[in-house]
């Protein structure tokens, strides 16, 4: 019953991983743009929440819709002054680029908010460690369970919304030709800072989780991202079905290492990551050479 | 009336000058045919025209407004759309989206989903397949379609038939036809001197950038064009 158990807590982890690698996703199959930075807007989102919840009392599911916002403006901003421009430069710069804003925000926060770890977990009362039975001798957390429905929508909700209405019509074209999406009256500049909008936003509903389901700190953003990252190659770039399902799988994975060996929580992400990546580029290669029936075909 | 003015218009790519001191004028209602061999600058000129390139010098006015400095995005609003070279179509997505999304950022008018139908019956039934997926004249169908859904003025044709199986060409050209019939103003580039000199009220032909023989297509014969596009005139005019 353990592992039926332990199943669960992985899938409904793996819709944090999904919600938090969506956004690293999108801004990829949009811009290609990989956005080193993008665990560190989720810190600082967190952050952002945790200061109106400790100052006002306000509850963080309150404060997270007035951030939110200011995510999605950080979002464009960020791409009309700092990555529209690094973009054209090449596809090197922008990953210089956002590596900066990184340091940037990981020591900015640090500077104000100081080492300590914080959790938004006092701020959500019992929710935080709530959870409900399902049959059996099994129980589920009634926040990863919020946390796994919310993804669940928003990557849903975002491909409906890119699928069936013009402005997502407009952002796929403009991800797959931006020089014709303009010939076609589309204007790709601002295409643009609204997927960064969408993307950082996103990025931010995913760090205010984390920091209610555990601590974080100043520097906790590297590790988001490596997660985000994991999620998005085992799932498939720029797909978000695919999305959903490597963020379980990494969930999935963690939560049975854990299972296995109490350290063996990071370890078995990586190794599964890494397999997923061994095995695509060993795919990559042998459709390179012509296909299977090739690799096997007898040499004349 | 005078619909396009181009005057000394010079497009470069970096050290490459393109167009050289292009000046020409469409007349609306008007189909002029624009001949040369590669490299003369026809794709550039038509992208300038677009907005699509940015001029190095000179002036496009378009319907009496000066929009040298509108972006294409906002140029295809006053009713200029372009038919880029190598059809360029969205291929991830369906034929009915690629219409959609060029209708959605137009100038309100006649044509609809329906209306390009109409016009390219071989997209009948196509609708709902990937772009990508499409044979080339129902690729260029598409691509011709996605512009008129802006409902331009002025359509910029570059090359359809390029690439495609003479019986593709047929279909994409009988539909231009029509098109031209019910008085559309359209700037094409065609390799094919004889169906230029077929479907165009007026031609000219560019040799390195400049345009170097202009004229109503009845007038021209089929040698002064040949001539002017393997630039043997100046060859002559050098000799003697």
């Amino acid at each position: 019953m353990i592992w039926v158990t332990q199943l669960l807590n992985g899938t409904l982890l793996g819709g944090y991983y999904a919600l938090l690698a969506c956004g690293l996703s999108f801004m990829f199959g949009v811009m290609r743009i990989i956005n080193l930075a993008h665990g560190d807007l989720a810190i600082l989102s967190a952050c952002l929440v945790f200061l109106i919840a400790d100052a006002t009392g306000i509850s963080p599911f309150v404060a997270v819709i007035a951030v939110l916002p200011v995510m999605a403006v950080i979002g464009w901003a960020l791409q009309r002054w700092m990555l529209e421009r690094s973009l054209r430069a090449g596809v090197l710069v922008p990953l210089l680029t956002t590596f900066g804003l990184a340091i940037f925000i990981e020591n900015g926060l640090f500077e104000y908010f100081g080492a300590d770890t914080r959790s938004l977990a006092p701020y959500i009362g019992d929710f935080a460690f709530d959870s409900f039975w399902i049959g059996g001798d099994v129980y589920v957390g009634s926040l990863a369970a919020l946390i796994f429905a919310v993804a669940v929508l928003l990557l849903g909700g975002l491909r409906l919304f890119l699928d069936y209405t013009p402005l997502g019509r407009a952002i796929r074209a403009t991800a797959e030709d931006a020089d014709t999406a303009e010939l076609v009256g589309i204007n790709a500049r601002a295409v643009y800072a609204i997927a960064a909008a969408i993307a950082v936003a996103s990025a931010g509903l995913a760090g205010v989780f984390l920091a209610m389901r555990e601590t974080f700190s100043p520097y906790s953003g590297p590790m988001q991202l490596i997660f985000a990252f994991e999620a998005v190659v085992i799932g498939g770039i720029g797909s978000l079905s695919g999305t959903l399902i490597g963020g379980i799988v990494l969930g999935v994975a963690q939560t049975f290492g854990a299972q296995i060996d109490p350290k063996g929580f990071l370890i078995a992400g990586h190794v599964v990551f890494l397999v997923v990546l061994a095995g695509r580029l060993t795919l990559n290669a042998i459709r390179a050479r012509g296909g299977v029936q090739r690799l096997f075909a007898r040499r004349p | 009336m005078t619909l396009l003015g181009v005057e000394q218009l010079d497009a470069r790519h970096g050290l490459l000058q393109a167009v050289r001191g292009v000046t020409l004028e469409v007349a609306a209602g008007e189909t002029l045919a624009l001949i040369g061999a590669n490299g003369a600058g026809k794709t550039t000129l038509l992208r300038t025209i677009a907005g699509a390139h940015k001029p190095a010098a000179g002036r496009i006015l378009f319907d009496g407004a000066d929009v040298t400095a509108v972006p294409a995005y906002a140029r295809l609003r006053t009713g200029i759309a372009l038919v880029p070279e190598g059809r360029r179509l969205f291929a991830g997505m369906t034929v009915k989206e690629n219409l959609m999304v060029a209708g959605a950022h137009g100038r309100p008018g006649p044509w609809n989903i329906d209306a390009v139908i109409e016009a390219f019956p071989l997209l009948a039934g196509k609708l709902n397949r990937r772009a990508g997926n499409l044979s080339g004249g129902e690729q260029q169908a598409t691509a011709i379609g996605r512009a008129l859904m802006t409902n331009p003025k002025l359509l910029l044709l570059d090359e359809v038939s390029l690439g495609l199986a003479p019986i593709a060409v047929e279909a994409v050209y009988r539909s231009l036809t029509a098109l031209m019939a019910e008085g559309a103003t359209i700037v094409l580039v065609e390799q094919d001197i004889g169906r230029a000199l077929g479907v165009a009220t007026r031609l000219a032909c560019m040799l390195e950038g400049r345009i170097i023989l202009q004229g109503n297509a009845k007038d021209l014969s089929r040698e002064q064009v040949t001539e002017a596009y393997f630039g043997l005139q100046r060859a002559q005019r050098a000799k003697s």
